[in-house]
This record gives structure tokens, sequence and C-alpha cells, in this order.
């Protein structure tokens, strides 16, 4: 399952999408612990999968959040998309 | 020499005439359904206070959301660059422009000479620009001068969860319903506003001296919410709804050279 | 079968029952209660077939309105919640429902709702609820495959037409018939931000424009951004629209017309997708924990 997390309001599109099918077979998950907004969390999704996904509380304010890691110049590659080994995680922005 | 700069805001318009780099004077207009008249009576209004002709400016140039559809210009200029240009010419310390308007939000890093090194804009979304404090006002009931001010009684914070214009109005509807003092919903309405507003400008780096400009500026709750959100000053020019305008008005110049 | 209604403020409150089923001879009865933001479904299934439902609007207390919309739902049945077996709770208040055996994402029970609602060859499912927007793609046995939602903004809402049609005076059920009655169909809506809308739109009234022709422009620029929000998970056929804003035919007939693409029909209220999912899910939980107890 793909799922995006985020949103799109008249400023733009910013979504986080994660590839449950991908993330459901990490052992590490390491973009928990890299992302500096702690904006990860493992949950119990509905067809019991044990998979990462955006926190509530960060959902609607995903643009801001990730603002930390996305300077507007010299943009280094995202922590948690690095961590990921799977490659399960991208950002629509 | 003379020149003008024209600012066409989504609110109101400014305009500025400089005569060999002084401000000969400065006039405000609402943008209103006709943003063209409004802008030439602004210009017309602003000459007769100098004692200028308009015939007499040498070259005007506009800038602002409108700044296409300002007439009988000779050039623009991007809200950005005029920031730069304007503040610098008033305060040469300052190396971050903060500019909140009615409908967007910018952040400027800025070098001595007001050359723009980075810049981010928060736009087409009233969540991070002076509409969303507008909004909350009205729903409040209370003037947006009277909201800026009680802001500043409240020592408390609360979190608002709406992020979109719409949906917080409803939420600041409950919190009236809750018995929540109307100046803590000020200050929780400040303080959202300038959360956004300073990851924005964060994305660009802050450099000090830090200054705001805009319409906004004249709301002391979201300059207090700023400065603690930023953990350092803020100054505020003056005349800061201006900046934009003489910022044109000064390339206006720099370009008839 | 029997339908009662009630006029409400806005829109109409009602309840519903197959009266050829009986509930009585029954092995498994489970229930599905969607409580949203501003309206509340419950679903009644017995041995797996729609038995029952309610749409009622959500009070201030979660609870309450998953209670009130379950015992409507019940009303006249016979049945007392007792007779449930297994109750799932979805929507934006699914962790408020006291009876609930369970909560659900609205995404998982959208998906499963339509599928039984829309049948197996429905691949896309758009729901358009009060407060949030929501794209979901899911395969012949409704399990979502992506999903995106979007609640952050009210544009593409039913908040958003809201506004319009307070701004505009015009009951909200007529909208979408008022804005498909002109010669010609007008340029969108250009903000998408339902504030700068709203200020776009009082401009065009000043100009002259038709209150028909204004909800015509705002009408096909939601339809336009709930478009750019279905890009993001690609339309696959079928497709299918649920949620209050399926009721707005300026909308549908817009969103049809620019996917290029016929939204199936249901003989059921499209309201009651999640709520339909969250007592599907409810029957296979109970068979589940069933098949448990005997091992």
């Amino acid at each position: 399952m793909k799922a995006n997390y985020g949103y799109m309001d008249g400023s733009g599109e910013f979504f986080i999408t994660i590839d449950t099918d991908l993330c459901i077979e990490c052992s590490d998950r390491s973009c928990v612990d890299a992302c500096p907004a702690a904006l990860f969390e493992i949950i119990m999704d509905d067809y019991d999968d044990e998979v990462v996904a955006i926190k509530q509380e960060h959902r609607k304010k995903v643009k801001y959040d990730c603002g930390a890691c996305k300077p507007v110049s010299d943009r280094p590659p995202l922590p948690c998309v690095e961590a990921c080994k799977p490659g399960a995680i991208t950002h629509s922005w | 020499m003379v020149t003008a700069g024209i600012d066409m805001g989504a609110k109101n318009i400014k305009v500025v005439i400089l005569e060999d780099g002084v401000v000969k004077s400065r006039a405000m207009a609402t943008t209103g359904f006709e943003p063209a008249a409004s802008a030439s009576k602004c210009l017309e209004q602003a000459a007769q206070e100098s004692g200028i002709e308009i015939t007499a400016i040498d070259h005007i140039t506009s800038t602002g959301a409108g700044r296409k559809t300002a007439p009988n210009v000779n050039s623009d200029i991007t809200d950005v660059g005029a920031d730069a240009k304007g503040i610098v010419h008033l305060m040469d310390d300052v190396r971050t422009v903060i500019d909140v308007g009615a409908e967007e939000g910018r952040g400027i890093k800025i070098e001595a000479d007001g050359k723009v090194i980075d810049f981010a804009v928060n736009e087409k979304c009233a969540a991070g620009a002076g509409a969303f404090a507008e909004a909350m006002s009205r729903a409040l009931e209370v003037s947006l001068e009277e909201f800026g001010q009680i802001s500043l009684k409240s020592d408390k914070t609360i979190p608002m969860n709406a992020q979109c214009a719409v949906f917080a109005e409803s939420e600041v509807v409950s919190l009236v319903h809750a018995k929540t003092p109307k100046h803590d919903i000020a200050k929780a309405v400040h303080d959202a506003i300038a959360s956004r507003i300073v990851s924005m400008v964060r994305r660009v780096g802050i450099n000090e001296k830090i200054a705001l400009v805009g319409g906004v500026s004249h709301n002391p709750g979201f300059l207090d919410a700023l400065k603690r959100a930023l953990e350092t000053e803020v100054v505020v020019p003056e005349n800061p709804d201006y900046i934009g305008a003489l910022g044109a008005a000064i390339v206006a110049g720099e370009r008839t050279k | 079968m029997g339908e009662k209604t009630k006029e409400f403020w806005r829109w109409k409150e009602y309840n519903w029952s197959d009266e050829t089923i009986n509930p009585k001879e029954a092995e498994t009865i489970s229930a599905g209660v969607d409580v949203g933001s501003v309206s509340s479904q419950a679903v009644i299934m017995v041995d797996g077939k729609l038995y029952a439902y309610s749409n009622m609007r959500t009070g201030s207390d979660s609870p309450d309105s998953a209670r009130n919309a379950i015992n409507w739902a019940m009303e006249g049945t016979g049945l007392t919640l007792d007779d449930i077996h297994y109750s799932v709770g979805t929507g934006y208040g699914r962790v408020n429902v006291p009876f609930a055996n369970r909560a659900i994402t609205e995404i998982a029970c959208h998906a499963r709702g339509g599928n039984f609602m829309y049948g197996p060859t429905v691949r896309t499912i758009l729901d358009m609820g009060g407060q949030d927007c929501k794209a979901i793609l899911c395969d012949e046995r409704g399990k979502v495959t992506n999903f995106l939602m979007n609640d952050k903004c009210a544009a593409g809402t039913g908040r958003g037409m809201e506004v319009f049609s307070d701004l505009l005076a015009v009951p909200i059920e007529d909208v979408g018939e008022l804005s498909l009655d002109v010669d010609e169909e007008p340029p969108p809506v250009s903000s998408t931000c339902v504030v700068f809308a709203k200020s776009e739109a009082s401009s065009l009234l000043r100009e002259g424009w038709s209150k028909k022709r204004v909800l015509a422009a705002y009408c096909s620029a939601m339809a336009h951004r709930v478009v750019s929000l279905l890009e993001r998970i690609t339309v696959e056929k079928e497709f299918a629209i649920t949620g209050g804003i399926a009721k707005n035919a300026g909308v549908v007939t817009r969103l049809e017309r620019e996917l290029n693409l016929k939204a199936l029909k249901s003989k059921h209220d499209t309201q009651i997708a999640g709520a339909l999912g969250a007592a599907l899910f409810a029957k296979s939980l109970v068979e589940k924990q069933r098949k448990k107890a005997v091992q």
C-alpha cells in the first residue's frame, strides 16, 4: 500500500509517501530515529501489519515540520529517505 | 531626479515619491476591485502632497502582487527585490527581512548592499499571511487593531490544531464557547502564524539583524509572537508598509542612470 | 422497505431498513458506525447483508452521536445493542464510539464499503466529506493499495462549499443544480484557498456576475482541485464518489467531464460507505474470533 501523508493547499502539494509493502519487510526502521523532527512512528495498520507512519499531529503541517531539512539552497539529502533501507519513503516537494 | 515606486499589494496600494534619494511623499489607497484606477489615484495623491507634477517624474517602477497591472509605469521589480532595496536604504545592518502582508509572507536573506542571497515565499494560502489574523479577529468579533493589542495581555499558550483559516475560524468559535478569554485566543492565533512564518524564514537561514516589514508589522501581537518564536530581537522600520514602494522608487532611480 | 424522513437545517436525517430480512434468525449481526466531523452514519448487517442504516448530524459529543446513530438505525427493527455481535467505529470520532469493539480508519472502511456498494470492479474511490477529501485506490477485495487524505485545507471539502452557499445565500442542497443552470461554463475561480476564493467571488458579484455563474465557477474550481488530488494516486477504472459532495451534481458532472470518466451509481446513500465498510470489517473480525475460540 502507498500511504500518502500530508496535504495539498493553495501553496502546493506536500506529501510524504510510505510504500508499506516495502516498509513491512524492514527490520531496523531507522527512519524513526533519523528524523530530527520526530515525524515517524511505528503503528499496527488496519490490516494488522506493523508499518511506519507519520504521526497524526504532523500530518497537517509537514511543509513546516520538514522545513529544517529543506533549506532553500544547498539542499542535502533528506535524513529519512537516506535512512530508509528498503527505499520506501519519498517526498513530493 | 524624481522617481516613484508603486507597490500594488493585495489589500492596499502604496506609493513613494523620491527626489534625489530623499522621500518627498507617501500615499496609500485600498486596492479594491479596480487596482489600476486605485493606483492612478494613489499616485496623484502622492504627487499633490509632494508638490511635484506626475509628468516631472523621471521613472516609475511598480512592485507587489499586482505589479503588472499598474498603469503608466516604466518598469517593474519583484516584491523580494524591492523589499531588500528598501530596507537597506533605511537600516543598512539588516540581513534578514520578514515581510508579512495581507495575502503573502516572505523571508529574504540579503547582503549589505541590498542584494538578495535567498528567499522563501508563502503565497496562495491564507494560513501564513495577514488574512489569517483578519479572519480570526472577525470570528472573535473584535477589530484587527484591538486583536493585535489584547494579545499582549495573555501569558497562556493554547495550541491551535487547525492550519486552514476556514477550519481555524470554527476552532476559535469553539474556544469562545468554552469561555477561553479573547486575549488568550488572540495570542494563540498570532503564535500559530508566527510559527509558520519562522519555519519558512529558517529555510533561507537567519542572519541578524532581522527586520519585520509589511502591513502585519503594525500588529503588536504578531511582532511579539515573532520575537518569541525567533528568540531574538526584531526591528520594525518607520513606515513599514512602504518598504516595497520605497525599494521600487530606489530601483527606479538606478534604472534612470 | 420503510423510510422515514426528518427535515433539519442543512440536510435530511433519515433511517432505512430492509424489512424482507429477519435478523432474529441471523448467525452474525455486525455494525459499523462512522462518526464524521459533520454527519454520522450507522450500518447494521445481517449475515453480510445490508439490513439497516441511519444518517444523522454529528452533535458536539462524539459518544452521543455514535449512540444516536446506532439507535436510530435499530429503530423499529426490534434489535438492541446486545444483539450485535461485533461493532467497528470509524471516521474522525472513531475512538469515541463507546460500544465499538475496534476502531479502523475511514480509509480502509471506505475502500471496503465501496467494494460492497459498487462491486469488486471499483478501483478508485473518492470520498468528499464535510471537512476532508480522501482519494483511495483499492483491489478487487476492497483492500487499500494507495491513498491520501486531505484534511488540512478546506478547499475541496463540504466546508468550502458551505462558505460559498453562505456567501451567496443559496441552500447547500440547491448549489449543484443552480450551478448547472448557466448558458456557458465560466472560467473556474482561480484561488484555491477558500478565504481568497471568497474575496474573488465577491468581486465577481460586483462585476455583475449572477449567483448561478459564481456557483458554476466555484463548482468547477472544486472539481479541478479534486482532480489534481486524484492525479497523485492515478485514477483507475471503475471510479466511484462517496460522501456528501457526491450529492452535488454541479461538482460531480464537472469532475466526470474533466476525468472523462463516469462515476458508478449505487442505490444506497453514498454517505454510508464508511459505516458499511466498518460493518464488513466487524463481520470478518467476529468470524476470526469465533474460529480462534474453536481452536
